[in-house]
């Protein structure tokens, strides 16, 4: 609406600067008026174009916390940042540019009607020929442009392939034979681009003779009509004035449409996030799955385990697999939220908002895990992570899993925290089955320590926190003793207010597992869930660890996948989960 | 960056700006020629008297479309030629910077995010001659064609039209650009901000999940993304003042001259001549000011592609080295010392007083946790990392004497940041011996395991390495085979079957293993490790432990400790597999 506003507005200015420019030289009229009118134009102008980018950044704002929301994989560093950039074009571009090419054009037109008829049919015959030769020739562009697209992205990235290569050129000593194909690729890359400009410039080159050619024919014959006396001066100078008003607003619209191109491929990949309902892929950290990829050797698999080409992996992932449990996943979010349209947005805290009464579980008791003929298949991978697996935890036992890497022992734990949902099978909870528990109350039962622990930007206080955001300084340290981290967290520069993660100091392996012990310590869960918490730690350092988790696993209900003998003494009982041999 | 811009490609980008110079030109001449056409058809001269200006509106009209057309092509055309030398001049200032006998720091950046910005620098270049350069010269030229042709006409309106174009095509831009530049600062610390946030709502999903903390962190993104949203909203408001002031200069303009060439008593048609043109060349000093805020965007990228330019530039001091090593060497560190600074200050040693023998012909294994400095290991061996204290002797001679691609031609093969390279699969293999025969290449394949999936694709060897649908397994074996094809006196492998199933990585180990070449072999699997001569554990930069996988397994120690943990056979058969 207000676009339209704007565009009437706009419209109204250029028919009424036109004119009164026109009266002032054809007779010589006082210049207030005019002086007036473009005081005006430029206080509009400010005023839309305030507004047009206010409105985009307001939509970028709400796609961001969109994307947040939704988290995992949605929270996307580059979409949220440059990605979602490219949509100012298009929404304080194009947008409010429909408008103006729709109404302006009109408006001059009908002006010129009334001044000089003939004018105003020349106008009127050649300016649909821009929309007309303009979709013509995008169409031919659209073309060539996919045709060219493979090698043009190819040649593209081949730079950044040889830089990223270049450790393993120089170790094979073809490092500098590579300069040469370097510059033959750049230059392939050029001649290749050049080729596509000449059809994408051509559009852009069409659209502009048919505006300019047509002012000439406009002027020209207005010019010998003043000539021979049928028009005044003045309607003469109206028309050449107002003619190039009628084409411009019609040839910003296709430069704004282009220069959005990104802006729609956007918005269209902001959609593909949001609705993906992959149920679990809220609850797997990207870096997770990259660690759980590598584990599962899978060969398979298209996608490689990194982190980087998670965008693209997004969107290979929808195979027969994950389809059942995501209709699954469907099924059980419109029973529990109504509004299904926000599915996507929901999906961060569907799990947490279990409106559907769920069974009472007590808060701070062990339980009996019962897992029953437990199949896991994790999308897009043919062999199962998991196959038929059936497994009890009496309340207080503690049971160590053990086994070669891609055995399933980690998938095994996130099925019991309810990260991942089987595909048959089930896992029961005194009784009750885990996909209808509510998962959150589930969850503050146990507490978990991953093989790859994050470390949130932060300090160590807050990170050790996660769980309890409320704990004393008193408790914090108590789980940081226990968990062997008090003496090096008090080494740090700041102590337990030294600033971690993302941009923050740099903890060793050993050092961020003992993190996650405090952490979960602090949680004081009665069951206990560990995922090699000692893996990859140097012989000192694991014995810290082992020692921590030894203490936290005490008078615990535990779930341990644990490889060296200093972990699997803590056990009562040792599961051995058999690798699947895979070969090609 | 213009000194960068030489010879043809700098007389390319002049003949783009004199294209486009020529458009815009054309775009003025043609209001000005419409203009006078119609203010001299008021006064109704004889048909004849307007013959030229008919002709003249007629051509300005074709040739501004068609100029600006060459304009385009011709720009481009340039700016991607000025890309590709500067691809090469990077690409050769990574080389040698990365060189480990020169003395300057490695700046090669090193993860892959990293990478990515540095080829996003280089590649915007290609932006600041197109969105800023270009237009701006062209619109200075024509702005300054416009002034002249009135100062002409009529010197008084030139006077003034020239102030309206410096304050359109000058001020304007310097206020643009210093807006953007302070906000700009802003805004990538609240982007830098909202980055972190994310990060941690991505990667740290499932531990938010798992301690129910997912909506407090949320939180704290949105208000990042809160306080870069409100940022935006501001730059967006200044940007539309901008936009508008330039509008406001264009009518005070046309006004100014209009009123002065009243004053001067210049006849209508005189008068509506200049006063059309004003309009029309402001409009085309009015993109300036878009250019310079662009400008000020990228000006740090294409500083940074300065800096790196400039240190690869430097010229190496010559050296002499001693002839490449005998036939089959012997590596022999003694004392070896390597610390790296840590990121929040101090330095960690990675190797702490290493004596290792390697003689020609030796199988040996190194174990260890992560980061006890098994990678800096073979790091020293190749000669990619220059020890603090200690020596590394090649044969007779340390490795610095030899010529640095000498020893790598001797002492390498697969590093831990082995890279495959979006290429065929055969270019792969064959990066080292690209000589190679198809059989000598079928040997290595095969002895890697990794003929048999060639075989199975439709393309076989001609099959894109990235667009195989190649797992982590088939890239490690790519990698492998690419190695034993390379063939050097001392193969170093960093974890080469890491992603292979066990019984095909023992496999290749034990065959690796029974060669009559010398090996240096990083890894985590023991099994295949009774074949090897001689196996160090390290930790925390020290060899602990050293002997025969035999003598090893019998003493209790970490060797022992990892065995066990990799032999314990299961006490309760979980799933029965087939």
């Amino acid at each position: 609406m207000a676009y339209l506003l704007f565009a009437l507005a706009q419209s109204l200015l250029v028919v009424a600067q036109a004119d009164l420019l026109s009266r002032v030289l054809a007779g010589g009229a006082p210049l207030l008026p005019l002086a007036a009118v473009l005081a005006g134009r430029a206080v509009l102008l400010a005023g839309q174009g305030g507004v047009f980018r206010w409105t985009a950044a307001r939509r970028k704002e709400e796609l961001r916390h969109r994307l947040l929301r939704a988290g995992g994989p949605a929270a996307d560093v580059t979409l949220l940042g440059r990605g979602l950039d490219a949509l100012d074009p298009f929404y304080a571009g194009y947008l409010p540019q429909r408008y103006a090419a729709a109404v302006i054009p009109l408006a001059v037109l009908i002006r010129l009607v009334a001044a000089d008829w003939p004018s105003a049919l020349v106008i009127a015959v050649t300016l649909p020929l821009i929309p007309v030769f303009g979709a013509l020739v995008g169409w031919r562009t659209r073309e060539a442009t996919r045709r060219q697209w493979g090698l043009l992205h190819r040649l593209g990235g081949h730079f950044l392939d040889v830089v990223t290569g270049l450790p393993t050129l120089r170790a094979y000593g073809r490092d500098e034979a590579q300069t040469e194909v370097v510059r033959a690729m750049a230059d392939g890359h050029r001649r290749a681009t050049v080729r596509t400009l000449r059809i994408a410039f051509l559009s852009s080159f069409v659209l502009e003779v048919i505006g300019t050619l047509s002012v000439a024919l406009v002027a020209v014959p207005a010019g010998l009509r003043l000539l021979d006396g049928s028009i005044g001066l003045r309607t003469a100078l109206l028309v050449l004035l107002l003619a190039p008003e009628a084409y411009l607003p019609l040839r910003l619209l296709g430069t704004r449409f282009h220069a959005a191109a990104e802006g729609r491929a956007v918005l269209d990949q902001v959609a593909e996030v949001l609705a993906e309902p992959d149920a679990p892929r809220e609850l797997v950290g990207a870096e997770e799955r990259a660690g759980l990829a590598a584990e599962r050797r899978e060969p398979g698999d298209p996608r490689p385990p990194a982190v980087s080409e998670r965008a693209s992996a997004a969107k290979e992932r929808a195979p027969a697999a994950s389809k059942r449990r995501v209709a699954r996943e469907r099924r059980v979010a419109r029973e529990r939220t109504p509004a299904a349209g926000e599915r996507a947005l929901a999906a961060a805290e569907r799990t947490s908002k279990a409106v559907e009464p769920a069974p009472a579980v007590s808060e701070r008791r062990a339980a009996r895990i019962e897992v029953t003929d437990l199949v896991v298949r994790y999308p897009g991978a043919g062999a199962p992570a998991l196959d038929d697996l059936s497994l009890t935890v009496e309340p207080g036992e503690r049971i160590a899993l053990s086994g070669p890497s891609g055995a399933g022992k980690t998938t095994l734990l996130r099925a019991v925290l309810g990260f991942v949902v089987p595909e048959s099978g089930r896992i029961l909870v005194d009784g009750h089955d885990l996909a209808e528990l509510d998962l959150t109350a589930w969850r503050r039962r146990v507490a978990y320590v991953p093989q790859r622990p994050h470390l949130f930007a932060g300090t160590v206080a807050d990170n050790i926190r996660l769980g309890r955001p409320d704990a004393e300084d008193d408790a914090v340290r108590a789980a940081a003793e226990a968990a062997a981290a008090h003496a090096f967290i008090t080494a740090l520069p700041g102590g337990y207010d030294a600033p971690i993660g993302e941009r923050g100091l740099g903890l060793s392996t050993g050092q961020r597992q003992r993190i996650a012990i405090a952490r979960a310590y602090l949680m004081d869960a009665p069951i206990v869930v560990l995922d090699e918490p000692t893996a990859r730690l140097d012989l000192a350092a694991e014995a810290a660890v082992a020692d921590a988790a030894a203490r936290l696993l005490d008078g615990r209900t535990g779930l341990l996948v644990a490889h060296r003998p200093a972990l699997l003494s803590i056990a009562d009982r040792v599961v051995h989960l058999s690798g699947r041999e895979v070969c090609v | 960056m213009r000194r960068r811009v030489e010879g043809w490609e700098g007389l390319r980008l002049a003949g783009a700006v004199a294209a486009g110079t020529s458009a815009e030109f054309c775009a003025v001449a043609l209001t000005a020629t419409a203009a006078w056409l119609i203010a001299r058809a008021g006064q109704h001269p004889p048909l004849s008297a307007l013959a030229l200006a008919i002709v003249g509106v007629r051509a300005f009209a074709l040739f501004r479309g068609v100029l600006r057309y060459g304009e385009r092509l011709v720009g481009h055309d340039a700016a991607l030629r000025v890309l590709a030398g500067l691809r090469v001049r990077v690409y050769e200032a990574l080389r040698r910077a990365a060189d480990p006998a020169e003395e300057t720091s490695p700046r090669t950046p090193r993860d892959a995010d990293a990478v990515q910005r540095m080829v996003a620098d280089v590649e915007s270049v290609q932006d600041l001659l197109l969105r800023c350069l270009l237009p701006a010269s062209v619109a200075w030229l024509t702005g300054l064609a416009a002034i002249a042709v009135t100062a002409v006409l009529l010197p008084a309106a030139g006077a003034v039209l020239a102030v309206g174009v410096v304050l359109a095509g000058g001020g304007l831009p310097a206020l643009a650009a210093l807006a953007a530049r302070a906000d700009a600062r802003r805004a990538a610390d609240a982007r830098a901000d909202l980055a972190v946030h994310a990060l941690d709502l991505e990667r740290g999903a499932a531990d938010l999940a798992a301690f129910g903390a997912t909506r407090r962190f949320t939180a704290r993104a949105e208000a990042a993304a809160g306080r870069l949203a409100r940022l935006e909203r501001r730059a967006g408001v200044i940007e539309a003042a901008v936009a508008a002031l330039g509008t406001a200069v264009q009518g005070a303009t046309v006004l100014a001259v209009l009123w002065t060439a009243r004053r001067s008593g210049a006849d209508g048609v005189l008068v509506t001549v200049l006063t059309l043109t004003a309009l029309a060349s402001v409009d085309a000093v009015l993109p300036v000011a878009e250019a310079a805020r662009r400008l000020s965007e990228i000006r740090p990228a294409a500083l940074r592609v300065l800096d790196l330019l400039r240190a690869g530039g430097r010229p190496r001091p010559r050296r002499v080295f001693v002839p490449a090593p005998v036939l089959r060497p012997a590596l022999d560190l003694r004392g070896v010392r390597v610390s790296y600074v840590r990121d929040g200050g101090g330095s960690v040693p990675a190797l702490d007083g290493v004596d290792l023998c390697v003689p020609a012909g030796r199988k040996l294994a190194v174990v260890g946790a992560s980061g006890a400095g098994k990678s800096t290991l073979l790091g020293v061996l190749t000669g990619e990392v220059r020890p603090a204290e200690g020596v590394v002797l090649l044969g007779d001679a340390p490795l610095g004497a030899y010529e640095p691609r000498d020893v790598r031609a001797t002492v390498r093969g697969l590093a831990q940041d082995a890279h495959v390279f979006n290429a065929s699969i055969r270019a792969n293999v064959t990066l080292a011996r690209p000589d190679a025969t198809d059989v000598e290449a079928a040997d290595a394949a095969r002895r890697a395991g990794l003929l048999g999936w060639i075989e199975t694709l439709p393309e076989g060897w001609d099959t894109l390495a990235g667009d195989a649908r190649s797992s982590g397994g088939q890239r490690q074996r790519l990698l492998f085979a690419r190695a034993l094809l390379a063939d050097p006196p001392v193969l170093v492998l960093d974890e080469p079957t890491e992603g292979l199933d066990l019984a095909t990585a023992d496999r290749l180990i034990t065959d690796l293993l029974t060669d009559r070449r010398t090996v240096v072999l990083v890894t985590h699997r023991l099994a295949p490790l009774a074949a090897a001569d001689e196996i160090v554990v390290l930790d925390r930069g020290r060899i602990v432990q050293r002997g025969t996988h035999r003598a090893l397994t019998e003493v209790p120690g970490p060797y022992q400790d990892l065995w066990a943990a990799e032999s314990r056979p299961g006490t309760v058969p979980a799933i029965p597999r087939e």
